[in-house]
């Protein structure tokens, strides 16, 4: 009876961990957007669909690997959201000036570009779970079976978050970045062009979701109307790690990853998300400015 | 008599020290200037007064009213108004409204006749009344900060306080600040003026405070300050250790 | 004088129902539904730029507390019942929001619909043992149809009544610039949260009146997100915070996506897109302000 518990235990810590790992990944590219970017992206979770949807015809069409198809996806994700950011939210961040009305806009922009997204996916795809089949053979991990799909796709989260962590840390071009993020009104004075800047982060955020999209569909089961899921996860985890910081989102997916997965396993699935949500009241009730900022 | 009591009041921000054991008082009526180099707490201590910010020690009192522990609008109905130090107006509404907000929802709670009343003589005060049915969004950058301090007035406040008000003018716009701000003082208002404008602050202030680097470092006449080695050595810059 | 157009408008809405067919009144219902709807959501969202996405989380609140409630209280009871039921949520969901920045509050009633909805089912199927509720009650199309009119007539009337007091001015100055709505004595979180309860008091009790029309009731039936959409949209296209605006929006609206369900049923999230973006690029205060700006611009030129 005991070694079960301590079994079922280990397996939620792996699978939560393995979970943990997308979602960070989701939130990292969220906090980029959102602090760098100042655009409060709520078509997120729909760009990340959009990627795994193309990870699954590109497999189902053409039998290419996944791995494969990742190291194109992730760059198109940049291109998209350069694209994106110059034609949508630019002229709003114009238009607005110094005044609050950006933040509205960009909510009620990225909404509509919620619809158009989960609109085109439908008609394309239809409203239907999708899923590949995939390397799910299992392989022991501490004496727990896991998937070959799922490490394959942990490892790539923590690579490419790894990689950009550390280079928003160590380079220049992260300091660039960072230095908009803290006070975009006196990055001009040192000579950084804030609204290229804020295209890179843009860009970056949507390469980062559609990486996150691209290795859910690896070993997940999903529809074109979870958009909205994924979307609320990754905004929970944000406000969990404080927004802007990229550390902070990095330590909340994983214990979002690790919650979701005990809630399910322990209690009832059905309440993942009242999970998530009780976790998000929490934070703002007890400190809003998120679990790992300072003051 | 003294309004405005600050004893002894303490901010820090993580590892910062930003106001450092300040004390001060204001006496009723006075007009006094804050003065002291960029990041020296000035605005910081404002902001402890009209209560943007939470003190970590201290106490700071208006006739008697203890202020710290109260949130803004609390503070603005014991009768404290402010003006920004870049400058906020309320763009979609009209100069009217603007300036009859702080008559509605401040001490005295005017309402219709009495609080329009008092918004149009806060606009004649400084000028802009011939604009009163314009939107505040149109205005001229000068025309903006007459607006503000208009509701700063129409608040009826016991206690003004000034954040850079006069910064940005150009010499005959300053002029004409200088003289509203010297018809607010005649009219009875107790002032606390952050400026780096000296020739306004000894042409407005008798006395004024000086502070570097979170802390007090004089405190009397202006013309005293403004010889006194130890201010003349913080904003050349020999005392800047923060 | 200026109340005899609106009085004479109500009387003659009043007695529409005598004069249409049954699925002409059906058409009617709903477009006073969805201006009832956008109305109330603006009277909290439309002044103070708080975006409300939880319409349908009160509006199904409602219409299941009916669902819940129908065979053990009068009809009476149970209307005030589902009031209080959705005032007590905005309460709390206010109480731990409004305090904060507003991309809080968006975030947060962003998933409030979905959170209740999982909520609910998950307590049917363990605790109750059922999912879905029978509504049987002795309302025709008709009393639904008066019941909700006068709900959407209070509901402009009462936005007028704000528009003039001082709850009003504050929501304006709200959202213009809260910090100097704080300096000028506004209590920030209490105004806001009055104001929010009222909305959603109104929304939940709209959910309550048309719940007969379903009969049927289950989660994934009266949590529908597509509602919240269309009452943000409809009170955006018309002008949120001018009192005719979320009417102007939310009837012809209604009538569009209606016949595009029918017609086009899979293109309809890609519509709805696009009028988002376009009226936040083209009509950024909705199209009454739209219509100002034009005729003063020809003035101007004339």
């Amino acid at each position: 009876m005991f070694r079960r518990q301590e079994k079922t235990l280990v397996t939620i810590l792996i699978l939560g961990l393995v979970l943990g790992g997308t979602y960070a990944l989701l939130a990292l590219g969220l906090t980029l957007q959102y602090g760098i970017s100042r655009i409060m992206n709520l078509a997120y979770g729909e760009l990340t669909l959009a990627a795994a949807f193309v990870l699954v015809a590109l497999f189902r069409a053409t039998g290419l690997s996944p791995i494969a198809a990742i190291v194109m996806i992730a760059p198109a994700g940049y291109v998209v959201g350069w694209f994106l950011y110059a034609v949508m939210m630019r002229p709003l961040v114009a238009r607005s000036g110094a005044g609050g009305r950006l933040e509205v806009d960009s909510i009620l922009a990225t909404f509509g570009l919620l619809f158009l997204i989960q609109g085109v996916l439908l008609v394309a795809f239809g409203s239907n779970f999708t899923s590949i089949s995939y390397l799910d053979r299992g392989v022991s991990v501490f004496g727990v079976p896991v998937a070959l799909n799922r490490l394959i796709a942990f490892a790539i989260c923590v690579t490419a978050g790894g990689a950009l962590v550390v280079a928003l840390a160590r380079t220049r071009w992260g300091l660039t970045l960072r230095a908009v993020a803290q006070t975009p009104g006196s990055a001009p004075l040192v000579g950084i062009d804030v609204n290229r800047v804020a295209r890179q982060g843009f860009a970056l955020g949507t390469a980062l979701a559609a990486t996150g999209g691209a290795t859910i569909a690896m070993y997940q089961t999903f529809s074109a109307n979870d958009g909205v899921i994924f979307t609320m996860k990754a905004l929970v985890i944000v406000i969990m790690g404080g927004v802007g910081n990229v550390a902070g989102a990095l330590a909340a997916g994983f214990a979002l990853g690790l919650v979701e997965t005990f809630v399910a396993t322990a209690i009832d699935p059905g309440l993942t998300l009242a999970a998530t949500f009780a976790i998000f009241l929490a934070v703002l009730l007890w400190r809003p400015q998120g679990l790992f900022g300072r003051g | 008599m003294t309004l405005l009591s600050i004893d002894n009041v303490t901010k820090r921000f993580g590892g910062l020290t930003a106001v450092d054991a300040v004390s001060f008082d204001i006496a009723e009526g006075e007009i006094m200037g804050l003065l002291g180099p960029n990041g020296s707490g000035k605005t910081t201590l404002v902001n402890l007064v009209s209560g943007d910010l939470s003190a970590d020690g201290g106490r700071i009192t208006l006739a008697g009213t203890t202020l710290t522990g109260r949130r803004p609008d609390q503070i603005a109905r014991v009768g404290v108004a402010r003006t920004f130090q870049l400058v906020r107006i309320l763009p979609s509404l009209t100069l009217t409204e603007n300036v009859m907000v702080p008559a509605v929802f401040g001490a005295k709670s005017h309402w219709g006749a009495a609080a329009h009343e008092v918004a149009q003589a806060a606009l004649e005060q400084v000028g802009l009344a011939r604009r009163a049915s314009s939107n505040a969004g149109e205005l001229t950058y000068i025309d903006q900060k007459r607006l503000e301090l208009a509701r700063a007035l129409a608040a009826e406040p016991k206690l003004l306080l000034l954040d850079e008000w006069l910064a940005g003018l150009n010499p005959t716009e300053l002029g004409e600040g200088v003289a509203l701000i010297r018809s607010l003082a005649d009219s009875g208002i107790t002032i606390l003026m952050v400026e780096h404008i000296m020739e306004a602050v000894r042409a407005l202030c008798p006395r004024v405070a000086v502070m570097n680097s979170g802390r007090l470092i004089a405190d009397e006449a202006t013309e005293v300050a403004l010889t006194d080695p130890h201010v003349i050595a913080a904003y050349l810059g020999e005392g800047e250790d923060a | 004088m200026k109340l005899i157009l609106p009085v004479l408008a109500l009387a003659l809405l009043a007695a529409a129902p005598f004069a249409l067919s049954d699925y002409g009144l059906g058409l009617l219902i709903g477009a006073v539904t969805y201006t009832t709807l956008a109305s109330s959501w603006a009277l909290f969202s439309g002044h103070t730029g708080y975006i409300s996405l939880a319409t349908v989380a009160f509006y199904g609140t409602g219409a299941y507390t009916v669902a819940v409630l129908n065979e053990a209280l009068p009809y009476p009871l149970v209307l005030l019942a589902a009031a209080l039921v959705g005032a007590t949520m905005a309460l709390v969901v206010g109480l731990s929001t409004l305090r904060l920045a507003g991309v809080y509050f968006v975030i947060f009633t962003f998933g409030l619909a979905e959170l209740v909805r999982q909520l609910i089912t998950w307590y049917e199927v363990n605790v109750t043992g059922t999912l879905g509720r029978y509504i049987f009650l002795d309302v025709t199309a008709r009393g639904i149809y008066w019941q909700m009119l006068a709900l959407g007539a209070v509901t402009i009337g009462l936005t007028a009544l704000i528009h003039r007091s001082r709850l009003g001015l504050a929501l304006r100055v709200i959202g213009d610039d809260e910090v100097v709505a704080a300096h000028s004595g506004i209590p920030l979180a209490r105004t806001k949260l009055v104001a929010f309860v009222l909305s959603a008091t109104i929304l939940t009790l709209a959910g309550a009146i048309a719940s007969p029309r379903w009969v049927y009731v289950e989660p994934a039936i009266v949590f529908n997100p597509t509602v919240s959409f269309l009452t943000v949209i409809m009170a955006l296209l018309g002008g949120a915070n001018r009192l005719w605006g979320p009417a102007l929006g939310a009837v012809p609206l209604f009538l569009a996506f209606e016949w595009l369900s029918v017609k086009l049923p899979d293109t309809y999230p890609i519509f709805l897109g696009f009028l988002f973006i376009g009226v936040v690029f083209a009509l950024p205060d909705g199209v009454l302000a739209g219509i100002e700006r034009l005729r003063q611009r020809r003035e101007g030129a004339g």
